[in-house]
Order: structure tokens, then C-alpha cells, then sequence
């Protein structure tokens, strides 16, 4: 059957990965989400030190 | 470039194929870890050292900061590290990074690690931070390193800094024992690196950078090397003598100082042939140890004096 014109290619358009950039950009994104859980839960502990006793008193 | 030959331009994007372990390197782990010492001593010189939760922050922020003057340094210098053995296979010039994205990267890790800092210590540790980022790129970096033999004389004072920031991470002041700290590693540093670059003369001089023994000569360079062992010796007693560290440490820096002081005076004493170079090199690899125990007398003393601070 012949393809419509307005229909969509079934090829990725633009440019393709390689593998290799895949798999590197994959573990960049890892880096950065282990680096920015950590960096919040850095924040998180901080904040509780800082904070102290001070948490209730300010709820009552 | 107009937007039509952007648009017409079909060469392939470039697409970075670093791992996270070429991002790690820009950051100069072992340049990290040595700060990252030095900065605990300070902080734990502190009457009153912070909460461990907040000291551990305070020095994790420090050694970003340093790992970002680190990945700054070899955005500014790529062109040098792709001359000389030591750097060339840093991941700027083997080619598994561009330069912005270093660039980029020192630059946003800088301003995080200056503002973790304030807000977690103090403005002041923050602010001390931030200059000695300054003082390593632009100063040293950018200025000094390719234009004077004085370079690392006065670049020194960037990585003698980190036991002063700590100290004012623990503190929110600046007091004589870590001006003292800091007066050893700036002393330190000198006879460190003219040791390292009079084996290296060549590919420095290859590279242009103006090292002493490239352009005063390797004799005056070992003379410098002997004067700043026989200045760094008694620095490095100082804590014992103002009466901040014990005298097992006191004993401890006379006996190191001695040997610094042995090492630098065959390094004067031999001028040529392999037994000059080794004699360099084992200086060179000496003045990391005598620095190291002398750190590590330190913050072993004030972890067992401070030992409560850990129940």
C-alpha cells in the first residue's frame, strides 16, 4: 500500500545517538542525580542541626 | 554566521562523550584531599569545633571549592597541559572534554561551594573561599604562572589557605594559629615544586611556564631550595611553641625539619647525573610526607584532646 504524504516517517529525525554517546550521557545523568540527592540531603541534615530544639517551640 | 548557514550547516552536533570519572578528574582529587586535610586541622584548632554534622559540611564545601579551582586551572591551561607528560593526559587535552564544559563546571561548582559555605558556616569562611578561588585562577592561573618565576612563591598563598577557611568556618574569626598553618604550607610550597621542577625543566620550559631553574638557573634554584627547607623548619615547630600543639608534636616537627632540611642540602649538594635527579625527586616526594605527618600530628592531637566532641 503506498504511504500517504502527510503521514509520519518512522525513522528518529534528527541527529542519533551512538551507543557510546547513550551510554556516557546515562551515566552523566546518574552523576548528577545521585550528586543532587545528596546536596539536598546535605541541606536536609544541616537544617535539622541549625535548627536544633528550636523546631517545637516555633509549632506551639 | 547567519541563521540560514546555521540551518544549512549539517555537520554532526557535538554530542560529549565524558563520563562522570573525566568530570571527577577536573577537579584534582588529590589536590582535594590534601586541602581537605589541611582545612580539618584548622577547624579543629577551633576552641569549639562546630557540630560534626556542619564540620563535615563546612570541609565538603571547601574541597569543592578547591576541586573547582582545580577544573578552572585546566580550563585556562589546556594549551600548556597538552605539552608537558604530567598533565597531557588530564581530560581536556586527551580530548574527552571540551574547554567550556570545564569552564562551565568550575564555574557553577565555585559559586555552590562559596554559598553552601556562608550558609552552613559563616560569611567569613565563605568569603575567604571565594578569595582563594580567585587567587588560584586569576592570580596564579591566569597571571602569574606564565609570567613570573615567582609564580608558585605567590600562588603558594592560594593552597596555604584552606586551614585558614577552616579555622574561620569553626570560628567566624582568623586567629594566630592558623596564620601559623597557613605560614607553613606557604613556605612549604616553593622547595616543594622548584624540587619537582628541576627534574621537569625541560617540558616546563617546552610548555613556557617560568620556573626558577628555567630561568635563574638550576644553582640558584637549589640555593632557594635550601633557604626556604632552613626557613620552613622552624615554622614548621611553631604550634608547639605557641603552645597549640603537644610536644610529642614539637618532637615530632624538629625531627621532620631535620630531615627536610638533610634532603635539601643534598639536593644542593648534588648538581648532576642521575644522583642530582634522585635526590630531587626524593625531596620532592619527602616534603609531601613532612607536610602530611606534620597535618596529621595535628588533627590526631585535637581529636583525642576534643575526643568528648565524638561521644
Amino acid at each position: 500500500m503506498e504511504r500517504r504524504r502527510n503521514e509520519r516517517p518512522t525513522e528518529p529525525e534528527g541527529y542519533v545517538l551512538t551507543p557510546e554517546q547513550e551510554k556516557s550521557r546515562r551515566a552523566r545523568n546518574i552523576a548528577i542525580g545521585v550528586a543532587v540527592a545528596l546536596f539536598v540531603a546535605l541541606f536536609y541534615f544541616v537544617t535539622i542541626v541549625k535548627l536544633g530544639g528550636n523546631v517545637v517551640p516555633r509549632s506551639q | 554566521m547567519s541563521d540560514a548557514s546555521f540551518i544549512l550547516d549539517d555537520s554532526a552536533p557535538r554530542v560529549p562523550t565524558a563520563a562522570p570519572g573525566d568530570y571527577l578528574a577536573l577537579l584534582k582529587p588529590r589536590v582535594m584531599s590534601l586541602v581537605v586535610f589541611t582545612a580539618l586541622a584548622g577547624l579543629l584548632l577551633a576552641p569549639t569545633p562546630p557540630h560534626p554534622v556542619l564540620a563535615f559540611a563546612s570541609l565538603l564545601a571547601i574541597a569543592v571549592g578547591a576541586g573547582a579551582s582545580g577544573a578552572l586551572n585546566m580550563w585556562f591551561d589546556a594549551d600548556i597541559d597538552a605539552l608537558m607528560t604530567r598533565t597531557r593526559l588530564r581530560p581536556i587535552p586527551a580530548g574527552r572534554l571540551a574547554r567550556e564544559e570545564a569552564l562551565a563546571f568550575g564555574l557553577v561548582l565555585a559559586v555552590m561551594a562559596v554559598f553552601t559555605l556562608g550558609l552552613v558556616a559563616n560569611w567569613l569562611a565563605a568569603a575567604l573561599l571565594a578569595f582563594t578561588i580567585f587567587f588560584y585562577v586569576v592570580v596564579y592561573t591566569m597571571w602569574l604562572k606564565r609570567s613570573t618565576p615567582m609564580n608558585i612563591v605567590i600562588g603558594g598563598a592560594a593552597g596555604a589557605l584552606p586551614p585558614v577557611v577552616g579555622f574561620a568556618a569553626a570560628t567566624g574569626s582568623v586567629d594566630l594559629s592558623s596564620i601559623v598553618l597557613f605560614s607553613i604550607i606557604f613556605i612549604w610550597t616553593p622547595p616543594h615544586f622548584w624540587a619537582l621542577a628541576l627534574v621537569k625543566r625541560d617540558e616546563y620550559g617546552r610548555a613556557g611556564v617560568p620556573m626558577l631553574p628555567n630561568v635563574a638557573g638550576e644553582d640558584r634554584t637549589r640555593l632557594e631550595i635550601l633557604a626556604y627547607s632552613l626557613a620552613l623548619a622552624p615554622i614548621g615547630v611553631a604550634p608547639y611553641l605557641l603552645g597549640f600543639a603537644s610536644p610529642i608534636y614539637g618532637v615530632a616537627s624538629i625531627l621532620l625539619g631535620a630531615a627536610l632540611i638533610l634532603g635539601a642540602v643534598q639536593v644542593f649538594r648534588l648538581r648532576s647525573g642521575e644522583a642530582a635527579r634522585r635526590a630531587a625527586m626524593r625531596l620532592f616526594f619527602f616534603s609531601i610526607v613532612y607536610l602530611f605527618l606534620l597535618f596529621m600530628a595535628l588533627v590526631i592531637e585535637r581529636l583525642v584532646h576534643l575526643s568528648p566532641w565524638f561521644a
